[in-house]
């Protein structure tokens, strides 16, 4: 299958549906001398729900941040959106979403702020932090600076964060931890609904009786190596699966 | 969103966290006051002996506490992985760094403008041209911020980056030193006419660091 090289906003409609957003061939991540990705190879086609699984230490946050770009790839190729990360790590990141380990927030700055700040950075309307603070349930904390959040608070903060940057690609690195029962439930119908918002998402979890319901596709990720485990059709994927905003 | 408004946004997202956390206000400016207050103790009570050495003394005092403000300024970005989620953003490194410089430089210039009036006040200086001290304090300040911020994202990412900030910092910073205390002693008491030299010295080092920094923050911000 070819994959387009041309940047995200050139991508034609017509190509839309058929090229992988992600994909990756021999990926070698070194962390120090420490070969935390030692020949990934992995497709991910448009709209799909990928849930990595594995033990800890086995590379998935490393992978997550390989396709974030935070990571450089020492050998191998990575494409992510129609970009090569092996020649520009920096040109795919405002199409996509990260929740890691941390919120990636202010302690300092309120909720809004965060927000807004997060979504004016990377080129979306201020507005869209009002709609992730509602479709979070953090309104009331609105206000409430980031470092007097509670865990699950931030938790909630951090995925707002992500969503607010309208991306066509989620990365959830560990999503459920913290989350109450409620912000799960929140958290499930995200990723559950996002084929439908134009998002694709790949998902690091141990919580694997939440989210191997919601996943497309199942990919074991062991000793710096993937592969995959079980896929299975999407019921409820969309017929035409909608551009994202530029 | 244009260069102008990235570096903007970051300037202000910077400055926010520093009106709110009040580090500026509570930590860095009485460290500064000491610091002169150190300095009238251990030279002398003699008046005439420390205005000749006030501007000296005025631009180690900045230089020690601007030290704290470009290690705050990083340090924000440490907490919560911060940092990754504005390299996330896809601000330009450019964006980053100039956001970053404009708000130690307004820092610093607050931090300047209130220890001038304690150095007024302490050690009893003449003030000769207001202009030139204006001008050499703009100048100095653009090149320490701009130098502060391009050495502070080499030792951002390192554990020990209050010790190595410093000893980077301080060699390379030492034509601001002097320029700005050369310019400071012409216009306290001294000649005005004298203080142009060094006042384009200055200029020509913020304006050096200013475009290194431009080229240089992008991949040091991504890789260190």
């Amino acid at each position: 299958m070819s994959v387009a090289k041309t940047p995200v906003g050139g991508v034609s409609e017509a190509c839309w549906a058929v090229v992988p957003l992600v994909r990756l061939r021999s990926v070698v991540c070194l962390l120090g001398r420490f070969p935390a990705l030692a020949g990934v190879d992995l497709d991910v086609a448009r709209g799909e729900i990928v849930l990595l699984t594995g033990p800890n230490g086995a590379g998935k946050t490393t992978l997550l941040r390989v396709l974030a770009g935070l990571l450089p790839v020492h050998r191998g190729e990575v494409e992510v959106l129609g970009q090569d990360l092996t020649i520009d790590r920096r040109a795919h990141r405002r199409g996509l979403g990260l929740v890691g380990h941390d919120t990636a927030c202010y302690d300092d700055l309120t909720t809004r702020e965060n927000l807004a700040f997060a979504a004016r950075a990377s080129g979306r309307d201020a507005a869209n932090a009002d709609v992730a603070l509602e479709r979070l349930g953090l309104t009331a904390q609105a206000g409430v600076t980031h470092g007097r959040l509670s865990a699950g608070q931030r938790r909630r903060l951090a995925i707002a964060v992500a969503l607010c940057r309208d991306p066509q690609l989620l990365l959830l690195d560990e999503p459920h931890a913290g989350l109450d029962a409620a912000g799960r439930v929140l958290l499930d119908e995200i990723v559950a609904g996002a084929p439908g918002e134009g998002r694709t998402v790949l998902l690091a979890s141990h919580e694997l009786d939440l989210t191997r319901p919601l996943a497309t596709r199942e990919v074991a990720v062991v000793g710096g190596r993937a592969s995959v485990l079980a896929a299975r059709s999407v019921p409820d994927a969309p017929a035409e699966i909608p551009e994202p905003a530029k | 969103m244009s260069l102008a408004g990235e570096v903007m946004l970051v300037a202000g997202k910077d400055l926010r966290i520093e009106a709110r956390a009040r580090v500026t206000v509570s930590q860095v400016l009485p460290f500064g006051a000491i610091v002169l207050l150190l300095f009238a103790f251990a030279l002398d009570p003699d008046r005439g002996r420390l205005a000749a050495v006030a501007p000296g003394l005025f631009w180690v005092a900045v230089l020690l506490a601007a030290l704290l403000a470009i290690g705050r300024s990083f340090g924000i970005e440490q907490q919560n992985g911060a940092r990754d989620g504005l390299r996330l953003s896809g601000i330009d490194g450019a964006a980053v760094f100039l956001g970053k410089t404009v708000a130690i430089g307004v820092q610093l210039l607050a931090l300047e403008v209130v220890l001038g009036l304690g150095v007024a006040a302490l050690y009893g200086v003449d003030v000769t041209s207001v202009p030139v001290l204006i001008l050499a304090g703009l100048a100095a300040t653009a090149g320490l911020a701009a130098t502060g911020t391009l050495f502070g994202v080499l030792a951002a990412g390192l554990r020990t980056r209050e010790t190595l900030l410093p000893l980077l910092l301080l060699p390379v910073i030492t034509p601001v030193m002097l320029g700005a205390t050369r310019a400071f002693e012409s216009g306290l008491g001294g000649d005005a006419s004298q203080a142009w030299p060094w006042i384009a010295l200055l200029g020509l080092f913020a304006v050096l660091y200013l475009s290194v920094g431009v080229l240089a923050f992008g991949p040091l911000w991504e890789d260190t």
